[in-house]
């Protein structure tokens, strides 16, 4: 094998200590353009990354892909070594338990309290209950929600919410951290310290993936940024900024 | 799977009915209606049969043989025609015993004009059968016999009631395939239903990864206790509808109560309870089963 890289779980080669690979993908849907135009991408184990572009321009396409919700029409896509093109259907669960995912709208069980949201994500990797009474105030505490384990999700304003998300996704110590317009329903102050706070989980050593439309928080942090417009890549690079379309 | 695993998702499944309250209702009101009406068909259907089946036992075949046969060649004609399948009884009427019959209920002490047994040629065989509409066979190979003068029997009565259990079973076939067909369809698309609203729950839960099994399981759990408790009311109903409403034809009715025989209920529910508790277990783990399978390829 070639220095410098590594063998994957379905024998292909991609390079050492990258943890997601796209090699020329498109994703087709019945009508129309494809959302997802021969797309090539790399990314490596430890980086932060932002993905920016309108609406329509591929990036919740390409969520749905690393996710697995959606197989690609062409190319190939590797994550964490799992070839996403033949995973078996029984073996999705597993793959996914090393991706922490964060969305717009929260998506927390309301019928439930903190601790039951948070607890609910480890309940389905089977961790023992003594296990979760001693990670669940841990992580709550990183959010700065250990005070409120008891509450309602009712209860809670849109950023104690998307922390509430965040400790969800983080419970279980993944690998990968995607979030799909985390900041969408944040007020200013509240986007920030969400930010902070994946600032903080990806200096820890989890890859952080970040689908936004907020440029102040992109041009600020001064991360790797790539940019979509209408299914394909057109501009990725290190400590970019927010590129204005017009 | 672990142990503490296993418990959470039977503890998510009844947690899961208070906290989809509507849902739970709702579903047990409509596999319970269901339920109650398959529960009430069923006991009148069984009744029917019952009286039918009472009337059917009472119905004989008496067969009188010709002068000069004895005793020994009658028990012969029996023993042969104890054999057949439909026969369930045969009663030897002995002339003896029949002309005493006689005596006491039509002449009473006026016997002295007879100085010998008048019946003494009518001993016979009482036949009963198990099932009325092989009468006429039967009827007709006893006839072919040598030693028979001749057979009584009421063809009409055997051939209603023989016509009437048919027609019964067929109507009551139709009505419980009919009740189930209604009650799956109601009870599947109020499981649908209820299972839909929570589509968020089930896609979260698929996005953390959870196995299909972990998310189906407290669904299932749900759907099954949702049919015990939605087959258990309409039985309990049932069971004092059932007692009430015999109570009540006794007492308003009593000339009927020695007509028309009801089956215990105690007779209903050994084959009621089973019945029900299947079909509501069965319905609300595969409406659950099914529906959740929908919405896992996630």
């Amino acid at each position: 094998m070639e220095k410098g890289f590594r063998k994957t779980k379905s024998g292909r080669q991609i390079p050492e200590g990258e943890v997601i690979t796209l090699d020329h993908v498109t994703k087709s849907y019945s009508s129309g353009a494809p959302a997802l135009n021969d797309v090539t991408l790399h990314i490596k184990k430890g980086e932060f990354v932002f993905i920016v572009g309108d609406s329509g321009s591929g990036k919740s396409t390409l969520i749905k892909l690393l996710l697995r919700e959606l197989v690609p029409t062409n190319g190939e896509i590797t994550v964490l070594g799992y070839n996403l093109n033949k995973i078996k259907h029984s073996k999705i669960p597993k793959f996914r338990r090393n991706l922490g995912i964060v969305f717009q709208d929260f998506r927390l069980l309301k019928d439930r309290n903190v601790y039951e949201n948070v607890a609910f994500a480890q309940r389905i990797v089977q961790t023992s209950t003594r296990e979760i009474k001693r990670n669940v105030p841990s992580i709550l505490a990183t959010v700065n929600l250990a005070g409120k384990y008891k509450s309602k999700i009712n209860q809670l304003s849109g950023g104690e919410q998307q922390r509430v998300a965040l400790a969800r996704a983080l419970i279980n110590k993944p690998t990968i951290l995607l979030a799909d317009e985390p900041t969408g329903n944040l007020d200013p102050n509240n986007s920030w310290e969400i930010m902070k706070l994946m600032e903080k989980i990806n200096e820890s050593g989890t890859t952080v993936i970040v689908v936004t439309h907020n440029r102040e928080i992109v041009n600020a942090m001064k991360k790797r940024v790539i940019t979509m417009k209408k299914g394909v890549i057109i501009e990725d690079e290190e400590e970019g900024t927010y590129i204005d379309e017009d | 799977m672990r142990i503490n695993s296993f418990f959470y998702t039977i503890g998510q499944g009844f947690k899961n009915l208070g906290r989809n309250k509507w849902y739970t209702l709702a579903s047990i009101a409509t596999i319970g209606a269901c339920l109650f009406l398959f529960g009430l068909v069923f006991s009148i259907i069984n009744n029917i049969q019952y009286f039918v089946h009472t009337a059917e036992e009472g119905v004989s075949v008496t067969v009188f043989f010709n002068e000069g046969v004895n005793e020994d060649q009658i028990l012969a004609v029996k023993s042969d025609l104890e054999k057949r399948p439909e026969v369930r009884e045969i009663n030897y009427i002995d002339p003896e015993a029949a002309w005493e019959d006689f005596k006491k209920d039509y002449i009473g002490e006026y016997t002295d004009g007879f100085t010998e047994n008048p019946l003494a040629d009518s001993a016979s065989l009482e036949i009963y059968l198990n099932d009325v509409s092989m009468q006429a066979a039967l009827v007709t190979y006893i006839e072919s016999l040598d030693v028979v003068r001749t057979v009584n029997r009421s063809e009409i009565t055997a051939d209603t009631l023989s016509g009437l259990n048919k027609l019964m079973a067929y109507v009551s076939m139709g009505i419980i395939v009919i009740l189930l067909l209604v009650s799956i369809f109601l009870i599947s698309n109020t499981v649908t239903m209820g299972i839909a609203v929570r589509k968020d729950e089930i896609n979260i839960m698929k996005y953390i990864g959870a196995t299909d099994f972990f998310v189906r399981a407290p669904f299932v759990v749900e759907g099954i206790i949702i049919g015990i408790i939605g087959s258990l009311i309409p039985l309990l109903i049932l069971y004092y509808v059932y007692g009430s409403a015999i109570d009540y034809v006794h007492t308003q009715f009593a000339m009927l109560s020695n007509i028309l025989p009801f089956l215990p209920v105690e007779q209903i529910y050994n084959e009621l309870v089973p019945i029900s508790m299947a079909i509501g277990i069965g319905i609300g783990f595969l409406g659950s089963f099914t529906t959740v399978r929908k919405h896992l390829h996630v």
